[in-house]
C-alpha cells in the first residue's frame, strides 16, 4: 500500500525547489557581502536539507547523494568548524549552482553528467577535511542493548519467550506507554502477562514521578527475537529490557494479573484525559509567529485563469471605452447621473486592470540571482574577478515578459564580463580595484520597467568598433559616425563573430539577436558608454503583453496602431529632403542618412503611393536589427494603450500585422508590424547602413 | 474512532506526502509549517500523535518538542520526528527533548502507519 506519487507531488517538489534555491541563494549572497548572521547559514543549510528530503521521497538518487554531501559540508559552517572565506564561499556557491542544475535535470527527467558531482564531492571532501561518511546508519548507539547475546542463541523464528520489561521514568517522559507496548507485543502473538509490584514503596514514601513497576511477559510467537526487540526499538535505552528464550511450560509468576494491563500505574496515565490546564508557555510564541506568516500567504493559480480574466478585464475596458464615446454623442451635461456613473465605471474597470496585471506580474529577484550564477562562471571562464550588484530586485515584471529576458539578459551579463571589464592588470595599471563590478537593477519608470546592465569597465573602444564594421563592410569607410550611432554598431547583425569573441560570449550569437528578443517583447535596448568609465545597457519594456502603447495612425480612410516602441520620430519632411531612387523608389534625409520611405497604404493595397507627401506625416521607424524605414500615413490620431487581440488563431499571420485591436468606437484596428513591413519593402539585406555603403 | 495526527514540516513538499499518506491510511491529518506554527495548531487540534521534522526555521524540531513536554494539555502526546537519515547523534538528541520514536526519511506509508500505530492509538479508545 504504497503511496501513489503523482505528477502533482512531482511539480509541487519542484516548484518548492525553486523556492529553497532562492532561498539558499539569498543566503549566499549576503554571506558574500558579510552580512549573514548565523540564522543565515541556518537558512541556507535547511533549503538544501529540503530538496535533500522531498528527493529522497521521489527516489532522485543523484540529487541525494549530492545535496547529502553539499549538506555535510553546510553543516561543518553551521557548527562553527570551517571558516567563511572566499574559497569555501566559491565553492558553496559553485554547488549550489550544480544542486540547482541537478534539481533541473531531475526535473526535466534528463541525465546529468556525474563528472561534475564527482568533482565538487572532492573539493567538498577537501575543505570539509574528512572524508563524508557515506553511511551514517552505522549507528551503534541505537542497536538495541542487551539483546544481541539472547538473540544470537535464538536464530530460528518462532517459540516461546521470557521477557522482563522495566520502564523507567525517561520512557514515560518520551511519551511512549508501556499499555502500548504490550499491546504491539501482543499483536505478535499469544502473551501472558504479571505485573509485579513487589518494589512500589508504602503510600507515604511513594514518589510519583518515578515509576516502581516491572513486568514479566511470556510471549508465545511464531516472530523472531529480532522483531520482538524491535517492538522496543522506541524505548532502548529507556527501560530495563531482557528477551530470553523460554522453556516449554515455564508460566509467568501466579499472583499478578494474567492479562493485559489496563492502566499502568505511575506516569502511564499520562496519556490519558488531561490534568493540567492549558499552557500559557505555547500562545506568545504562537502569537509571535503569525504576525510574521501573514505577508507570505500566497495560492497558486492556473496560469490559464489569470490569463482568462486578463482577456475579459481587456473586453470590459474595450465596452466601457465604447460606451464613453456613445454617450459623449449624446452630449450630456457632466453632472448628469449617467455620466458621473460612467466615470466611476472608467475609474473602477482601470483598477481591475491594473489588479488583474498584477497577479502575472513576478519579482525579477529569481532572475537576477541566475544572473549571479552567470557571472561567476564568466568570471571564471575569462579570469577576471568580478562580483555582482543587484539592485530593485522586487520590481515586478510581467510572468511571460520575465521568462523571455532570460535569454538576452544572460547574453548582456555575459558581455559585460567578457567585453566589458578590463582584465585584472589592466585595471590596476588604471588605478581601478582589480575587482570589476557589474550592477544588474531594475525599476519602474512611467509606465515601464528598466533594466540596467553596467560594467565599471573601460567602456566601449569606439576605434576598434569602427574599424571591426568597416572591416566587414557593415559601414562605408567614410560613413559619418557620432559616438552613439558607433554604440549601436554593436547591435548590427554580424557585427560580433566568432573570431572575435571569445568562447565565452561568443556561441553563435549576437548582440543583434538579444535586442530582438527585446524587441520581440514591446522593449528597446540602447547603450551609453563613457570611455574608461564603464558601459551600461538599457532594457526597457512593458509591463505587460496584453496591452500595447501605440499610436493610432490614420491611413486612406483606415485606422490603425503602430507600436509606439518603434516610433523613433514623426517627420514633416521638406520637399528637398526627398530623393527618387530608382523607379518609384524614394527615400528622405534624416540626421544625415537616407532612411527609405514606405507607403502603408500601398503595402495593405488600400491605394497607390501618394505622388507628393505634401499632406501626409512620415513615421521613422527603426525595428529588429537596428533597421530604418519612414512610413507614409495620412494623420495621427492619438496615442494610447490598446489592448492586444491575437488575430493568428483566427486569421493565421499576416504579414505587417502584428495583431489587433477594439478601439473606443468599437471599430477594429490592425496593429501594425514594422519589423515585417520594413522586412518586405527593403528586402532581407536592406537598411540605412547599406544604403550609406551605396552612397 | 479516527486517529488525528498532527504532521509539522517546513517542506511544502514533504507536508503534501505526509498529508496524501497519511489521508489515505484514515488518519485525521493537520498540518503546521513549522514548531511555531504547530504549538499553535496543537492547542487547537489536540492530536493522538505528532509527527514533526527536525531542522525547520523559527522553531525546530527540538525545541517544538521540548515545548510540548513543558506544559500544555498535549504534553503527553506521543512525538515521532522524521529524520533523514538514521544519524545517531539527532536521534539522541530528539529523545532528550521528548521525543518518542521516528520515522526515517524516505518513508512509505507502511513505514509511516506502522510507526504511528506503534505509539498511537485515538483518544477515547482502549
Amino acid at each position: 500500500m504504497s503511496l501513489m506519487i503523482t505528477d502533482d507531488f512531482r511539480d509541487s517538489f519542484f516548484q518548492e525547489c525553486e523556492d529553497l534555491l532562492e532561498a539558499m541563494n539569498d543566503g549566499f549572497r549576503l554571506m558574500a557581502e558579510n552580512q549573514h548572521e548565523i540564522e543565515t547559514v541556518h537558512a541556507v543549510f535547511r533549503a538544501v536539507h529540503s530538496i535533500k528530503g522531498g528527493a529522497g521521497a521521489f527516489g532522485l538518487d543523484a540529487l541525494v547523494a549530492f545535496a547529502h554531501h553539499f549538506e555535510t559540508g553546510l553543516d561543518k559552517l553551521r557548527a562553527g568548524k570551517l571558516d567563511l572565506d572566499d574559497t569555501v564561499l566559491g565553492l558553496f556557491q559553485r554547488c549550489g549552482d550544480h544542486l540547482a542544475d541537478l534539481v533541473g535535470s531531475a526535473r526535466d527527467e534528463v541525465d546529468m553528467d556525474a563528472a561534475s558531482s564527482a568533482q565538487l564531492h572532492g573539493e567538498l571532501d577537501a575543505i570539509i577535511g574528512t572524508v563524508v561518511q557515506d553511511d551514517p546508519d552505522d549507528a551503534p548507539d541505537f542497536q538495541p542493548a542487551g539483546l544481541d547475546l539472547d538473540l544470537l542463541f535464538a536464530p530460528a523464528p518462532g517459540g516461546r519467550y521470557r521477557i522482563l520489561f522495566e520502564p523507567w521514568a525517561e520512557l514515560f517522559r518520551s511519551g511512549n506507554d508501556p499499555a502500548m507496548l504490550l499491546r504491539n507485543l501482543g499483536r505478535l502473538g499469544t502473551l501472558s502477562a504479571r505485573l509485579n509490584t513487589d518494589h512500589v514503596p508504602p503510600l507515604s514514601e511513594l514518589e510519583c514521578t518515578r515509576p516502581h513497576l516491572q513486568w514479566e511477559l511470556i510471549l508465545e510467537t511464531d516472530e523472531t527475537a529480532e522483531t520482538i526487540a524491535d517492538t522496543f526499538e522506541f524505548v532502548d535505552g529507556l527501560c530495563r529490557l531482557e528477551i530470553a528464550e523460554s522453556a516449554t511450560g515455564e508460566t509467568v509468576r501466579p499472583g499478578g494479573c494474567n492479562s493485559m494491563p489496563d492502566a499502568p500505574t505511575g506516569e502511564a496515565d499520562a496519556t490519558g484525559p488531561d490534568t493540567v490546564t492549558h499552557g500559557e508557555q505555547t500562545q506568545p510564541i504562537a502569537r509571535t509567529n503569525d504576525s510574521k506568516r501573514a505577508s507570505a500567504a500566497t495560492i497558486r493559480v492556473d496560469l490559464e485563469r489569470v490569463d482568462k480574466l486578463i482577456n475579459l478585464v481587456g473586453e470590459l475596458v474595450i465596452k466601457e471605452a465604447m460606451l464613453s464615446q456613445s454617450i459623449s454623442k449624446i452630449a450630456l451635461p457632466s453632472e448628469n447621473e449617467v455620466s458621473v456613473g460612467l466615470d466611476s465605471l472608467k475609474q473602477l474597470a482601470g483598477e481591475i486592470q491594473e489588479g488583474v496585471m498584477a497577479i502575472r506580474a513576478q519579482p525579477v529577484k529569481p532572475m537576477f540571482q541566475r544572473m549571479s550564477r552567470i557571472v561567476r562562471e564568466a568570471a571564471v571562464a575569462t579570469g577576471k574577478r568580478v562580483r555582482l550588484m543587484t539592485q530593485g530586485e522586487h520590481t515586478e515584471v510581467d510572468k511571460t515578459v520575465l521568462e523571455r529576458l532570460v535569454d538576452p539578459l544572460t547574453h548582456m551579463i555575459r558581455n559585460a564580463v567578457d567585453h566589458g571589464l578590463e582584465d585584472p592588470q589592466t585595471r590596476s595599471a588604471a588605478g581601478k580595484p582589480e575587482e570589476g563590478t557589474v550592477i544588474l537593477s531594475a525599476a519602474h519608470r512611467s509606465g515601464r520597467v528598466m533594466i540596467d546592465i553596467s560594467d565599471d569597465g573601460g567602456g566601449i573602444n569606439r576605434a576598434k568598433v569602427r574599424k571591426l564594421a568597416e572591416d566587414k563592410g557593415l559601414i562605408s569607410p567614410d560613413a559619418d559616425l557620432g559616438p552613439a550611432e558607433i554604440d549601436n554598431l554593436l547591435f548590427l547583425p554580424g557585427f560580433s563573430s566568432k573570431d572575435e569573441v571569445s568562447a565565452l560570449s561568443g556561441r553563435g550569437v549576437g548582440l543583434d539577436v538579444a535586442r530582438s528578443e527585446v524587441q520581440a517583447l514591446g522593449g528597446r535596448v540602447s547603450i551609453t558608454s563613457n570611455p574608461g568609465e564603464g558601459t551600461t545597457f538599457s532594457i526597457s519594456l512593458p509591463l505587460t503583453l496584453a496591452v500595447l502603447e501605440g499610436m493610432v495612425i490614420e491611413v486612406a480612410g483606415q485606422t490603425m496602431v503602430v507600436p509606439i516602441t518603434a516610433v523613433q520620430e514623426t517627420l514633416q519632411p521638406r520637399t528637398a529632403e526627398i530623393h527618387a531612387i530608382g523607379q518609384d523608389g524614394r527615400v528622405v534625409t534624416n540626421r544625415d542618412r537616407l532612411v527609405p520611405i514606405v507607403d502603408l497604404g500601398a503595402i495593405f493595397g488600400f491605394r497607390p503611393p501618394p505622388e507628393t507627401l505634401d499632406n501626409h506625416v512620415l513615421l521613422l521607424v527603426e525595428t529588429d536589427n537596428g533597421r530604418h524605414c519612414a512610413l507614409i500615413v495620412d494623420g495621427i490620431q492619438d496615442q494610447r494603450q490598446v489592448v492586444i487581440k491575437s488575430l493568428e488563431s483566427n486569421y493565421g499571420h499576416v504579414n505587417g500585422v502584428a495583431a489587433a485591436t477594439i478601439l473606443g468606437d468599437g471599430r477594429i484596428a490592425l496593429i501594425i508590424d514594422p519589423d515585417g513591413i520594413i522586412r518586405d519593402a527593403t528586402g532581407p539585406i536592406g537598411g540605412d547602413f547599406q544604403l550609406h555603403a551605396a552612397r | 474512532m479516527t486517529l488525528r495526527v498532527l504532521a509539522v514540516d517546513d517542506s511544502r513538499t514533504m507536508r503534501n506526502l505526509l498529508s496524501a499518506a497519511l489521508a489515505q491510511a484514515g488518519f485525521d491529518v493537520h498540518l503546521a509549517e513549522d514548531g511555531a506554527d504547530g504549538l499553535q495548531r496543537l492547542a487547537d487540534t489536540a492530536p493522538d500523535v505528532v509527527i514533526t521534522d527536525i531542522n525547520m526555521p523559527r522553531l525546530d524540531g527540538f525545541g517544538f518538542i521540548e515545548a510540548i513536554r513543558m506544559s500544555g494539555d498535549n504534553r503527553n502526546v506521543p512525538i515521532l520526528v522524521l529524520t533523514t537519515e538514521s544519524a545517531p547523534e539527532l536521534k539522541a538528541r530528539a529523545r532528550t527533548a521528548g521525543a518518542t520514536g521516528w520515522i526515517v526519511k524516505p518513508f512509505d506509508e507502511t513505514k509511516l502507519v506502522a510507526a504511528i500505530e506503534r505509539v498511537a492509538i485515538p483518544r477515547g479508545a482502549t
